[in-house]
């Protein structure tokens, strides 16, 4: 016989009180863990789509000069020196706080070759990385190995150029491994090969003109990731292509903040209903609280009594309100979202901060009754029986 | 020798002008050991001096101690400590708590005691034997009769063998069979050593003590000797009893 069997008994005597404090906290913990949860499953949701959007930092030379292209119009004839990267110098960024949010870089080099009596753009990529800086690209044709190229819906045009046709750069036989299908950006206008064979052929060997960068960090703000690369790369400039992300990230910080609130005024009603039950509770076992002095209990014991009882529902609301929550959000999220294809994981922070909420709600709201408890005065309490 | 000594107790609820005296200024002393009967008509005082010599009520005034002790000189805590080691209580209406078995109300003094469960049990069963209910340890309350839950509330009271056991009207809801049950357990306690203290109406059950005092508005106005037998309602004709 101890105090928690004391407390025991009395919970499963009293049934009805000992559900209602079990219903306020298992309300407000399930809602908490619906609504985090969901969070949750929007965020892995945002970072996947942010993977489709694809590129979102550019890294490019420093320079001293202003650019000379307006709405997608070049002035021709005009020219300037153009500085590059050292391509060796893009391994820093992968030593940045960061660089588990770097999803791909993709280094380019650019220089004009002539083909066929005109003069083009020919842009020297990764392809692997290409693939996630631009998801969008749809290819006729495949991919090119080395000494293929890729050409750009217009280039093809202009070009008089179809899959598996060869034309002569620099010397080299080269030959249309595929074109691309109209994106509707500059990429139509341009020549695609491997980034070592254009490298070769622009005499540019070891040397990149732009890099591209996929960064996925829905959790810190893109222009932390900006800085840090600034830093590990200090001779170029880097420079965030913010909307995008700004935006989801906005309205997935109004959500979580909407959430927050909701939670915690859950909270706040799950706590007074606790209160109130528990005071309730207190009050119709005055006599047994004099009893229990009577018998040498000090008022530590009285007030561990009935902590320990509001310890043991609130461990079980933590417990059950998780599942509950979890639960509603897995039938929920693909009523509310129309089956996107977002899913809802086990998250064990999740769990171990509703089990850690639940007791300190159940906890707080129970000092003051178990302090009026053991306050109670014995004589009084007697003269009740 | 030790002592149970009052010294001038008083004990006033309210202040100024609505204060009600419920014990006006009580002074005794008591051998360890002794059997005492305190008698007196309803709202005499008995009950209040009971919870004051259990350290539940702090007199307004006076000084109480047990075997030397200061009782109200001490803090909460240690009081609840003195509860524990030196007094059981038997009260009124038996009070056991209802949702616990016989074994485990009679358990309850010594939830608080630093000793294996194995220990405490073999005790709280040791006390239900000498109460004679060695049987229904694992019944609750109310499966029981009302002489059972008397019994149980004695043993509850013995269970950790205090000193000293304060009744207050152990036979108030008894039939007489069953009450003369009880007074002859609690005369066999007092035989093996234990004081009593016991506040009662029934001058039968006066008669089990080996002394009485007599109460009457806050006051004590009789302390006598008395040999064992019933008191003779005669001594009470002059109305202080009800």
């Amino acid at each position: 016989m101890t105090l928690k069997d004391i407390a025991l008994r009395n919970l499963r005597r009293r049934k009805a009180k000992a559900s209602f404090v079990l219903a306020g906290l298992l309300i407000a913990v399930s809602t908490a863990v619906a609504l985090l949860g969901l969070i949750e499953a929007m965020n892995r949701d945002i970072q996947q789509k942010l993977e489709e959007y694809g590129a979102n930092i550019l890294i490019v030379p420093r320079t001293e000069n202003l650019t000379l292209t307006y709405g997608g119009l070049s002035l021709g004839g005009v020219s300037f020196e153009m500085e590059e990267i050292r391509q060796a110098d893009l391994v820093r960024v992968k030593a940045i706080k960061n660089a588990a949010n770097v999803a791909a870089m993709g280094p380019t080099v650019l220089g004009a070759v002539k083909v066929k009596d005109h003069k083009v753009l020919l842009a020297g990529v990764d392809f692997q990385a290409t693939k996630i800086l631009k998801p969008w690209w749809q290819v006729a044709g495949t991919a090119p190995s080395d000494f293929g190229v890729l050409l750009g819906s217009e280039a093809a045009r202009i070009l008089a150029l179809k899959t598996g046709d060869h034309f002569k750069v620099s010397g080299s036989n080269l030959e249309v491994s595929g074109v691309l299908v109209a994106t509707g950006s500059q990429d139509d206008q341009l020549v695609f090969t491997r980034l070592d064979t254009a490298q070769s052929l622009l005499k540019k060997e070891g040397l990149v003109s732009m890099v591209e960068v996929a960064a996925l960090c829905n959790a810190c703000p893109i222009e932390e990731m900006v800085r840090q690369i600034s830093v590990a790369l200090p001779d170029t400039k880097v420079m965030a292509i913010q909307q995008v992300v700004q935006t989801r990230m906005e309205t997935l910080d109004y959500f979580r903040k909407f959430s927050y609130g909701v939670t915690a005024v859950l909270v706040l009603v799950g706590s007074l209903v606790v209160l109130v039950t528990m005071m309730g509770s207190v009050r119709e076992r005055t006599s047994e609280i004099g009893i229990f002095r009577a018998m040498g209990f000090r008022r530590s014991h009285v007030i561990r009594i009935v902590l320990l009882e509001a310890g043991i529902m609130s461990a079980l609301a933590g417990v059950l309100g998780y599942l509950v929550g979890f639960g509603s959000t897995k039938v929920a999220l693909p009523l509310l979202t129309g089956g996107n294809g977002m899913v809802v994981t086990f998250d064990p922070v999740l769990a171990a901060g509703a089990f850690v909420t639940a007791i300190i709600m159940g906890l707080a709201s129970s000092v003051y009754p178990a302090l009026l408890a053991a306050r109670i005065d014995p004589t009084d309490a007697l003269r009740t029986l | 020798m030790s002592y149970i000594q009052a010294e001038n107790l008083i004990k006033q609820y309210g202040a100024g002008e609505a204060a009600v005296t419920a014990v006006g200024g009580m002074s005794f002393r008591i051998k360890m050991g002794e059997f005492v009967a305190v008698m007196g008509e309803s709202g005499s005082g008995k009950s209040t001096l009971l919870t004051m010599m259990g350290a539940l009520n702090t007199p307004t005034s006076g000084e109480y101690s047990v075997d030397g002790l200061e009782v109200y000189e001490l803090g909460q805590d240690q009081r609840a400590d003195f509860r524990r080691e030196f007094l059981g209580f038997v009260f009124q209406s038996f009070h056991l708590v209802t949702y616990l078995t016989v074994l485990e109300n009679v358990m309850l003094p010594l939830v608080t005691v630093k000793t294996n469960g194995r220990t405490k049990r073999a005790m709280a069963e040791d006390a239900l034997s000498r109460v004679g209910l060695d049987g229904k340890a694992h019944r609750l309350p109310g499966q029981i009769s009302g002489g059972e839950q008397e019994r149980v509330a004695i043993a509850r009271a013995i269970v950790n063998e205090p000193p000293i056991l304060l009744a207050d009207e152990p036979s108030g809801n008894l039939d007489t069979k069953t009450s003369r049950e009880v007074m002859d357990l609690l005369r066999s306690l007092n035989e093996d050593g234990m004081t009593i203290v016991m506040v009662t109406h029934s001058p039968e059950c006066a008669g089990y003590a080996r002394r009485l005092l007599r109460i009457s508005d806050g006051l004590l106005v009789e302390d006598i000797p008395i040999n064992g037998s019933a008191i003779n309602l005669e001594c009470w004709s002059s109305g202080v009893m009800e």
